[in-house]
């Protein structure tokens, strides 16, 4: 591999997508269906007092076949964002690297990060470059959050297929668990909420999606897997651990034997 | 018919040499030494938004000195490079010698082939871990192509002779980062002038920032570091 030295008019700048276009190693645009792809399902996004909390389930399927059980759909973007997708899992977690490499590139060639803003508008880019595979049913749709450092509060941005960009005040949802998710988070959420509630919130929604959702996993204890909850608030992204998620949906477990006791 | 003046081949190089030493000797020096946690490059810049010492890659540095646009240039072709690579293959794939090398192949067809030859001098360091030990490299790159390979330290830039065998004298092996950042500093002022923070670029590869080991100390961590 030589130096990449470009003239001032192909100068691709700090743009990583259109440095790899110049090489011809860009992913692949899929324009053909491929029949039985892994897809990655419920994801969730809830803002709260400090920053925004992402959570997912950690299941793929391919149709009725459950494909993984370990994938992680929960990704860090950046030092104050991070990404969560649900769709076709391979374009899914090219397209996340992807993103990762352009805002770290972005960062290094530029001296700057970009604006929260500048984050989410270069996703929605990617998303809508991925549209003619999309019509062939390779759908990705990720929910975006950070900490903006510039308003000091956390934002959340939700996307459709085409690149659309929806910035959400309270919180967001994705994949085909996203209904059943929605409806928890409704009436549990409120303003101001502490990370603590706002964690706890998350997995009830995760939980409960994988209750009625066949494509949606939830905490699979006997292999000690749960679904992937993260925080992003001033001093960064920061993975929840593994033993505080594992306690979290034990209680949530214990909870629901308890109330369903008597119906036996 | 004119008959083009001859100008012996070592005359010609050396001509372009003393034109590039002279514009490498009028900028200001810099110091890359290897310390306790890592690798700290110390180098006088009086201002902060252009950057003589940048992030290349997770463990990998990039520092210049002389021209701003040329070795500025460089850089970016190293962060493009390394992201590149580490796409193609892995992260781990990604490493100084190679692109030491590539700089070398750069500078030294530069130096040859074009009108003028770069006036920068570049160094690339990188820290990483040799089983438990960590091991720094820095490649010190001349403006003709030429590599150095230092483990210790390096000087680049003006006056970098006296600052060299100034430094010399006062390098110790792990030294702690207050302790090497004075002596870089002793080395650069020769103890005889004052420099205030604010002129001075500081960044530490070291392994112990996570997975991006490159990180700017600010002013105000200097000044508390230099008192």
């Amino acid at each position: 591999m030589t130096l990449p030295s470009f003239s001032t008019e192909d100068d691709p700048g700090p743009n990583f997508a259109a440095l790899i276009k110049e090489y011809g190693i860009e992913p692949l645009k899929l324009q053909h269906p491929v029949d039985n792809l892994a897809h990655g399902t419920t994801c969730v996004a809830i803002r709260f007092k400090d920053g925004v909390v992402l959570a997912g389930d950690r299941r793929a399927t391919s149709g009725h076949h459950i494909s993984h059980r370990t994938l992680d759909k929960v990704f860090q973007s950046d030092t104050y964002s991070g990404v969560a997708i649900s769709g076709a899992a391979g374009p899914a977690i090219e397209m996340v690297k992807l993103f990762q490499l352009q805002l770290e590139h972005y960062e290094k060639v530029e001296g700057k990060s970009l604006s929260l803003e500048g984050k989410a508008n270069q996703l929605s880019t990617m998303i809508r470059q991925n549209l003619p595979a999309a019509m062939q049913g390779m759908v990705v749709i990720p929910l975006f959050a950070g900490f903006d450092l510039r308003e000091k509060i956390g934002r959340i941005f939700q996307y459709d297929v085409t690149g659309g960009r929806y910035e959400e005040k309270s919180f967001a949802t994705t994949g085909s668990g996203s209904l059943h998710a929605t409806t928890v988070i409704k009436l549990g959420f409120e303003m101001e909420l502490s990370s603590s509630d706002a964690t706890e919130l998350a997995a009830n929604a995760i939980f409960e999606a994988s209750e009625e959702d066949s494509a949606t996993g939830g905490p699979d204890l006997i292999r000690d897997v749960f679904p992937t909850i993260s925080l992003i608030t001033q001093d960064g992204y920061s993975p929840v651990p593994h033993s505080d998620v594992s306690s979290i949906f034990n209680r949530i477990i214990e909870n629901r034997i308890s109330r369903n006791g008597d119906l036996k | 018919m004119n008959m083009p003046f001859y100008v012996s081949p070592e005359q010609m190089m050396e001509d372009r040499a003393d034109y590039a030493r002279k514009g490498i000797a009028r900028g200001r020096a810099l110091i890359a030494v290897s310390f306790k946690k890592g690798i700290l490059i110390v180098a006088e810049n009086p201002s902060n938004t252009l950057h003589k010492v940048s992030e290349i890659y997770d463990r990998i540095a990039f520092a210049g000195v002389g021209k701003y646009n040329e070795f500025d240039q460089l850089r970016i072709a190293g962060v493009r490079h390394a992201d590149l690579k580490g796409y193609s293959f892995s992260r781990d794939d990604v490493d100084a010698r190679s692109l030491a090398n590539q700089y070398a192949q750069m500078l030294g067809h530069i130096f040859t082939h074009e009108m003028k030859p770069m006036e920068v001098e570049i160094l690339v360091a990188e820290v990483d871990f040799e089983g438990e030990n960590l091991r720094n490299q820095m490649f010190h790159i001349l403006y003709d192509g030429t590599v150095k390979d230092e483990t210790s330290f390096a000087v680049l830039g003006g006056e970098s002779e006296a600052i060299f065998e100034r430094f010399q004298t006062l390098h110790k092996n792990n030294m702690p980062l207050k302790k090497a950042l004075n002596a870089c500093i002793d080395a650069l002022t020769a103890g005889e002038r004052d420099i205030e923070p604010d002129d001075l670029e500081v960044a530490e590869l070291s392994i112990q920032n996570g997975r991006r080991a490159f990180r700017r100390i600010v002013a105000s961590e200097i000044q508390e570091l230099i008192n």
